[in-house]
């Protein structure tokens, strides 16, 4: 499975959105319906998907499915 | 200041015994006892076993899986009841005014599932795994917070926490609300969701809970009787729509009962015993009787608190003694809808009161089931067995909570003037 498709996963299973409203450029707020308290769970799950650790500065700039995507790959995560 | 009668439009019910008042009502006069051997966690290692579970509750066909994921089970259990009730009053298309609706919702353990669940992962996976939700999940008034944003009720909202008493005193204190003009409906009632590892254990460790009749679930809970062993813990939601009465008659609203009075106490005495002879909860009913202007003589039925546990159903039938007199106590029928749903914890006064408005309207008292041998002390007339047709007027609901909280609702039949 391609990091983007993991990540789709974990947005979809969370948010409850359907995986098309999941492109890089939906904002977790405005298009997909996610709360403060969403996002912070959020940040936990892709802690626990991708066994990293996300700060509160870095989960504070990943406002949008690509943001986080781009985040991951900086890390050195392809899937 | 004039004085604003208050009705009751509407019903919500989530029980063991049906997820509908008609359900509801139904098997309560029927005497069909919603208790089974719990099946929400494994039981084998507790003393009590058995308990009134909320049949085919799927949260997510309510409110989908993200958003059911969000609320606890005791919440989940008010909303729905709460929306059902909103439906059944007829606000569905034409709802109040939001600044004149409130809600007012009891629950004596709010999100204890919540937070076990979390306290597990925070214990093996550390504090930072611990949801942004288990807070707003855990706190026992979310139940009506979150009632008001599904129906848009902006008036007076907050939660009461007495333990058993809980929803009693959610619906007194609606009672005096719109009395005092602070709203015109509120929703009133209470919800729990009690079927959990701690709850259960720490019932256990009370010695409050059935434990002799694990494997016959349907005869464990037997209020007034000499075998009785404990009560039986229940679950569920039950929601009253109490609205002004010429607010509802203005809107053409069916009016299932009048509630008339409430008296409250404290028995000042032990954290979880009744007083001597109940008489904490005497005074409560004095109390509500004197609110509702009723001469104990005009007292039809009382829906007992009756929680099959030896030290309870013995002092209130002190209680109801001392407080009617020793003829009209003799004269009225007593039951105890517990021995068909259970104890509903929070959610019992309401679901009482339910089911004390629908004895009024349709003139069936419900029956106090497995109660054959009445127990020592035990001297009135339980209605055992099976419902009866009677003409009844007036009605009392009491609902006990540890702490030494008692409440008395009064309820008149409504007959249109």
């Amino acid at each position: 499975m391609s990091l983007e498709n993991r990540v789709t996963e974990i947005i979809v299973n969370k948010l409850g959105v359907k995986a098309e409203e999941v492109t890089p450029e939906a904002h977790f707020v405005t298009d997909l319906g996610a709360d403060s308290l969403d996002q912070v769970e959020l940040m936990m799950d892709f802690e626990d998907a991708f066994d990293l650790k996300i700060s509160d500065e870095e989960a504070g700039k990943l406002q949008t499915v690509g943001a986080v995507i781009d985040f991951l790959k900086a890390k050195g995560i392809s899937v | 200041m004039s004085h604003r009668r208050v009705v009751v439009t509407g019903l919500g019910v989530l029980s063991p015994i049906g997820v509908t008042p008609t359900e509801a009502w139904n098997n309560a006069i029927a005497g069909n006892s919603g208790i089974d051997r719990i099946t929400l966690l494994d039981p084998t290692d507790f003393t009590s076993q058995v308990a009134g579970q909320v049949k085919g509750f799927d949260p997510v066909a309510h409110f989908g899986a993200a958003d059911a994921r969000k609320s606890d089970r005791f919440t989940q259990f008010a909303r729905v009841a709460s929306l059902n009730a909103w439906n059944a009053a007829g606000f569905a298309d034409t709802p109040p005014d939001p600044e004149r609706v409130g809600v007012i919702l009891g629950s004596g353990v709010g999100g204890i599932g919540t937070f076990e669940e979390q306290m597990r992962i925070a214990m093996e996976r550390g504090p930072r795994r611990i949801s942004p939700f288990f807070v707003p999940m855990m706190i026992s008034n979310m139940a009506c917070g979150q009632v008001a944003i599904d129906l848009n009720a902006k008036a007076l909202n907050y939660c009461t926490v007495t333990a058993c008493a809980s929803s009693g005193h959610a619906m007194a204190v609606a009672l005096d609300s719109i009395r005092l003009g602070r709203a015109d409906v509120i929703l009133a009632g209470g919800s729990e969701a009690p079927i959990t590892f701690m709850a259960l254990g720490g019932f256990c460790a009370l010695k409050a809970l059935s434990t002799g009749w694990n494997d016959r679930p349907t005869q464990a809970c037997k209020p007034f009787d000499r075998d009785r062993d404990g009560f039986v813990m229940s679950e569920g939601g039950a929601i009253l729509i109490l609205e002004e009465l010429s607010h509802a008659k203005a809107r053409g609203a069916e009016i299932v009962a009048e509630i008339v009075g409430a008296g409250m106490t404290c028995d000042a005495f032990h954290i979880t015993a009744p007083a001597e002879g109940g008489e904490g909860s005497r005074r409560a009913m004095i109390n509500a009787m004197h609110d509702g202007c009723i001469d104990p003589g005009s007292v039809d039925y009382i829906n007992a608190h009756g929680t099959s546990t030896q030290l309870n159903d013995v002092n209130e039938t002190m209680a109801i003694i001392s407080a009617l007199g020793q003829e009209n106590a003799h004269r009225i029928m007593v039951s105890s809808t517990k021995s068909v749903h259970g104890h509903m914890l929070g959610a019992a006064g309401s679901m009482e009161a339910a089911l004390t408005c629908l004895a009024l309207k349709h003139g069936v008292v419900p029956p106090t089931i497995n109660l054959e041998n009445p127990g020592e002390g035990c001297v009135l007339d339980y209605v055992p067995g099976s419902a009866r047709e009677a003409d009844i007027h007036v009605a009392l609901s009491n609902s006990l909570g540890f702490g030494g909280h008692n409440v008395t609702l009064a309820f008149r039949k409504y007959t249109g003037n």
